[in-house]
């Protein structure tokens, strides 16, 4: 099954290891990376570049990012009639319970914080394939609009 | 981790399901996932908002940590339970997985408008069911960060 997930990740760090750890998941998987909020509300919309890039089944946000933060990008998708019914998966290092609840509030899907060890960090991210892109029923792909 | 209002640390799981046999299975699979996982019971909507907002019988229930909520129930349908858990300020941050039969497009699109936090469809077979119960738990109870019990206000 092709999947289409949105990473919205300023550390190229975590860009790496995450393409890489979905990579040995599931190579089919069609990851598509964003560096900032504004760039990923950008995609999001199909806006210039990125007039043709495919909707995301599923979108990982950190909360700090530069330009437009991840808490606005959330309350923003959230807020989008055509765009709220993507899974919204919250993935940063923030451990605050302040982060936590922000999000849940602003209605994101779930809140994970990423581990600062490698291995774990692999093991986050095939246990997001598993469950977001195996086990979960996504909404179809809804025309645009 | 995730404290609750009690001392232990035992998560509250609210299982809204009419269905005796798929209650049975969601008991025997949680008992089996090695986690204390504390699952409270309610068979219809009505039921399930009483016990939400600490109504009647209801009085001391704990505030689920994880609500699993099927669609299709007697009194009031699983939909409208939805929309009023995350209509509510003091129960919207509650993640509330959809937990039903149904394979229906028009289903899954509806909960995901209502705000459901995730979608899963009820496998015909024990063996996938018990699969199931077992990446909720994998999942929600240990990969996730739910959010810290908060007073209703």
């Amino acid at each position: 099954m092709h999947r289409v997930v949105l990473l919205v990740e300023d550390s190229p760090g975590d860009v790496r290891l995450t393409q890489e750890a979905f990579h040995d998941a599931d190579p089919s998987i069609e990851l598509h990376v964003a560096t900032d909020g504004v760039e990923a509300m950008a995609y999001l919309r199909r806006e210039g570049i990125h007039a043709a890039a495919p909707r995301p089944d599923v979108i990982l946000l950190d909360l700090n990012l530069p330009k437009m933060d991840g808490r606005e990008v959330l309350a923003h998708i959230k807020e989008n009639d055509d765009l709220k019914t993507i899974p919204t998966v919250i993935l940063t290092t923030s451990d605050a319970e302040a982060d936590i609840l922000t999000s849940y509030e602003l209605r994101a899907n779930c809140y994970l914080s990423k581990p600062v060890q490698l291995e774990e960090f692999e093991g986050l991210v095939k246990s997001i394939n598993d469950f977001w892109l195996m086990t979960v029923k996504l909404p179809q792909q809804a025309l645009g609009g | 981790m995730n404290p609750t209002e009690n001392d232990d640390m035992s998560i509250e799981v609210l299982l809204v399901e009419d269905s005796p046999g798929d209650v049975r299975l969601t008991q025997e699979a949680f008992r089996d996932a090695g986690k204390p996982v504390r699952l409270h019971l309610v068979s219809d909507g009505v039921e399930a908002m009483t016990f939400l907002r600490r109504e009647g019988i209801y009085t001391g229930a704990p505030r689920p940590d994880l609500i699993l909520l099927d669609l299709n129930l007697p009194k009031m349908d699983g939909r409208e339970v939805l929309a009023r858990i995350k209509k509510d300020h003091a129960l919207k941050t509650i993640p509330t997985i959809i937990l039903t039969t149904s394979d229906d497009e028009a289903d899954v699109l509806i909960s995901y408008q209502l705000q459901a936090n995730c979608y899963l469809r009820k496998p015909a077979h024990w063996d996938a069911f018990d699969n199931l119960v077992k990446s909720i738990n994998t999942f929600w109870l240990t990969k996730a960060k739910l959010p810290q019990q908060t007073q209703p206000g």
